[in-house]
């Protein structure tokens, strides 16, 4: 049970690369913390720095005060769970579990008293003889937390523990890592990189992207106020839309139509002549279903949607445009980093799934603009939230906001590519090499 | 596993089946003729016209042979053993390094220790023996362990070093997260885990130590370090006009006994696959 607080902390491998760019996080003594990014911006790096495994170039890292920079994984008194959960095969499960305490001599009354309690707490009792070869991956996943708990460590890292598992399964540990964490209260760092178990286990969430941290803060302020395009492009699912605009004289031009947006929307905007709206899928709507005291607050438009994907609760309407050459650039660049690859420019909208729009037809849409998020393309920041009440964030969160802020500017859009190529090697370098029958 | 049609199957046994005959004749031959009283060697037949078990004893303790067989088959078992020992603890360690370090100079290591792997015995046997002499370390156990491990330690080092690397590396970094040592995590986890290498390795070493007569004739003189496949050399017939060839093979079965015990041991061990539920798979 500890807080961990890292200072400026850097990666630099040994071609100069650097895989962590002067980080600063703190860790709050039982919170749940998430890193997450798409692979290679150097989140397991950071936790295997935590953890001891990697050595740390520059910077403090700081468990509950102690400086442990040099202190072997042995000290520092951190449990993991690996991304192969990486069980000792020659050992049944009862002696994994308790092989931390067999290397700290605890005596075997003790031993007996806690594996079995973390048996018991993961519902392990009826494998406990059994060899991990012989159990399912989520059992091993299990296994392998057990290790983690059994004895009193003073935080729980966890890098990548579902990605192995199956959909479903893993949803369902999800909700028990969440259940066991708010249990036992533990300080915990989680890596992942994927945004919905970001979003649904973390107390924070820090996304970082080419070793910079672009901002650490609650899930919900991740979502509703996000610090740059980045952030807004990786949290939600499906993405956020950007619509490209051109400032005329306090409005915005669309390809949607001109919009004037609220003040508060704007306060951060400067001279920029062409900036990125960010709309989330679910602030447009079939216009038919809008509620007429909140229809003017919105755009109300016309357009072509050429696929309807229908959920049952929810459905999604796909609205393909026409975008200026350079944005729709960006914006693949943009969408390459976040793992995926966009085709064409195109709008998705989340309908209510009462709606009953028409597929390949043109239909009238709404767009809110009280929540809309406007971006500024060349250095990505989010002009919406330059204009927040600041009292909004606390002074932890400020501080995040100015290390991403930093680390914009250092990885703007204009030595992305270059650095797009690199960010692939040290992906390799994190992962082990896997030798699964 | 493909499954095979009966075609493929049927020729399938009888191909083992030949390679299992062809293997297997000369030890059954060998067996036979140590069974065969000597004026039934040359009976014209494979099998002893009357087994008798006279080869045996001439060479068990209180038998004519046995003051040549009893120190010469002392002598293998204890060089043997000892080289062994020797050369898994020394291989597993310099296999270890080679695996995990990335150090200046290793594939330079690697080679040379190939290279002398391929260097034929033969052509040093001259000169050691000369050395050995002006040393004192001739006819001594030490003597023959030395040279044994130079033929023993780079085949070894290869196959510990291939057995190292496919340990996944996570397994070593979880054991110092749980708290061990380098050394810890070496001696719980990995060493278990490369137990198949080790096995292959002891017995590689056993059979090459066991085995080797070229050594073991040049670098000995008399029982004091002699071993077996030497020792075969100086059996003699009851008379100039009787072969030896009883006693000979009867002792060539007794040195390969422990050779085949060895084997069935440790096939269980030596079967891969040990790592399988280490990580997901």
């Amino acid at each position: 049970m500890a807080e961990i607080t890292l200072n400026n902390v850097v990666k630099r491998y040994g071609d100069g690369f650097p895989a962590v760019n002067d980080i600063s996080l703190d860790i709050a003594d039982g919170e749940f913390m998430i890193l997450v990014g798409p692979s290679g911006c150097g989140k397991s790096t950071l936790l295997r720095m935590i953890v001891g495994l990697e050595d740390i170039t520059s910077g403090d890292v700081l468990i509950a005060g102690d400086r442990v920079n040099d202190k072997a994984p042995r000290d520092r008194n951190l449990s993991m769970v690996f991304q192969n959960y990486a069980l000792y095969p020659h050992l049944t499960v009862y002696e994994n579990i308790a092989f931390p305490l067999r290397l700290a001599h605890a005596p075997n009354t003790e031993v007996d008293e806690r594996v079995r309690k973390a048996a018991d707490l993961l519902e392990l009792e009826e494998h406990l003889d059994r060899k991990p070869a012989n159990l399912s991956g989520g059992q091993r996943q299990r296994v392998a937390m057990g290790r983690a708990i059994v004895r009193d460590a003073q935080a729980f890292l966890f890098d990548e523990p579902l990605s192995n598992l199956d959909a479903k399964l893993r949803g369902q540990m999800r909700t028990e890592i969440a259940r066991l964490q708010k249990g036992l209260g533990i300080t915990t760092v989680y890596v992942t990189h994927d945004q919905v178990e970001a979003m649904t286990l973390g107390d924070r969430v820090a996304v970082m992207r080419k070793g910079f941290l672009q901002q650490c803060a609650t899930p919900r302020e991740l979502y509703e106020q996000p610090a740059n395009l980045f952030v807004a492009g990786f949290i939600g699912s499906p993405p956020m839309n950007f619509i490209p605009a051109t400032v005329v004289d306090g409005g915005f031009a669309t390809p949607f139509g001109n919009v004037r947006l609220p003040d508060d929307r704007t306060a951060g905007l400067g001279d920029q002549e062409v900036v990125l709206l960010g709309a989330r899928p679910e602030h447009f709507d079939d216009v038919s279903l809008v509620d007429a005291a909140v229809k003017d607050r919105g755009l109300t438009f016309d357009a072509h949607v050429d696929v309807i994907e229908w959920l049952g609760n929810e459905q999604f309407a796909y609205v393909p445009y026409e975008a200026p050459e350079d944005i729709t650039r960006q914006l693949a660049e943009l969408e390459r980093e976040l793992d995926s690859e966009a085709l064409r420019t195109q709008l998705v909208v989340a309908l209510d799934a009462a709606s009953r729009l028409p597929e390949g037809q043109t239909a009238t849409l709404w767009l809110d603009l009280r929540k809309l998020h406007v971006f500024d393309p060349a250095t990505g920041h989010n002009l919406t939230l330059a204009s927040a009440a600041p009292g909004a964030s606390d002074e932890l969160e400020q501080e995040a906001h100015a290390e991403a802020e930093r680390g914009l500017s250092d990885a703007g859009p204009a030595d992305s590519a270059a650095a797009g190529s690199t960010s692939d090697r040290v992906d390799g370098a994190e992962r082990p090499t896997d030798t699964t029958t | 596993m493909r499954e095979y049609s009966t075609r493929q199957r049927v020729l399938w046994i009888v191909g083992s089946l030949v390679i299992v005959v062809y293997c297997l004749f000369p030890v059954a031959w060998l067996t036979s003729l140590s069974f065969k009283a000597p004026a039934d060697l040359t009976n014209r037949q494979f099998l002893p016209t009357e087994p008798s078990t006279e080869n045996y004893e001439q060479i068990l303790p209180g038998g004519s042979a046995a003051d040549l067989f009893m120190p010469a088959l002392r002598n293998s078992i204890g060089i043997s053993l000892i080289a062994t020992g020797i050369s898994v603890v020394l291989s597993m360690f310099a296999a270890y390094a080679i695996a995990r370090l990335d150090f200046p100079g290793k594939r330079l290591i690697l080679t040379t220790a190939l290279a002398v792997a391929i260097f034929p015995a033969v052509s040093i046997v001259t000169p050691l023996f000369n050395l050995w002499r002006q040393i004192g370390l001739y006819d001594t156990w030490p003597g023959l362990i030395i040279p044994y491990l130079s033929l023993t330690l780079p085949l070894s080092i290869w196959i510990m070093s291939a057995f190292f690397r496919e340990i996944p590396w996570e397994m070593e970094q979880a054991a110092q997260v749980d708290g061990a040592t380098s050394w810890q995590a070496f001696r719980r986890v990995i060493v278990p885990l490369a137990a198949p290498g080790v096995f292959t390795t002891a017995i590689i070493s056993f059979f090459t130590a066991w085995n080797d007569f070229v050594y073991g004739i040049s670098l000995t003189s008399t029982s004091a370090a002699r071993p077996v496949p030497a020792a075969l050399n100086f059996f003699t017939g009851e008379s100039q006009f009787i072969q030896p060839t009883g006693a000979i093979s009867a002792a060539a079965i007794i040195v390969t006994i422990p050779v085949v015990v060895l084997v069935l041991i440790f096939q269980r061990q030596i079967v891969a696959g040990l790592t399988s539920g280490a990580v997901k798979g």
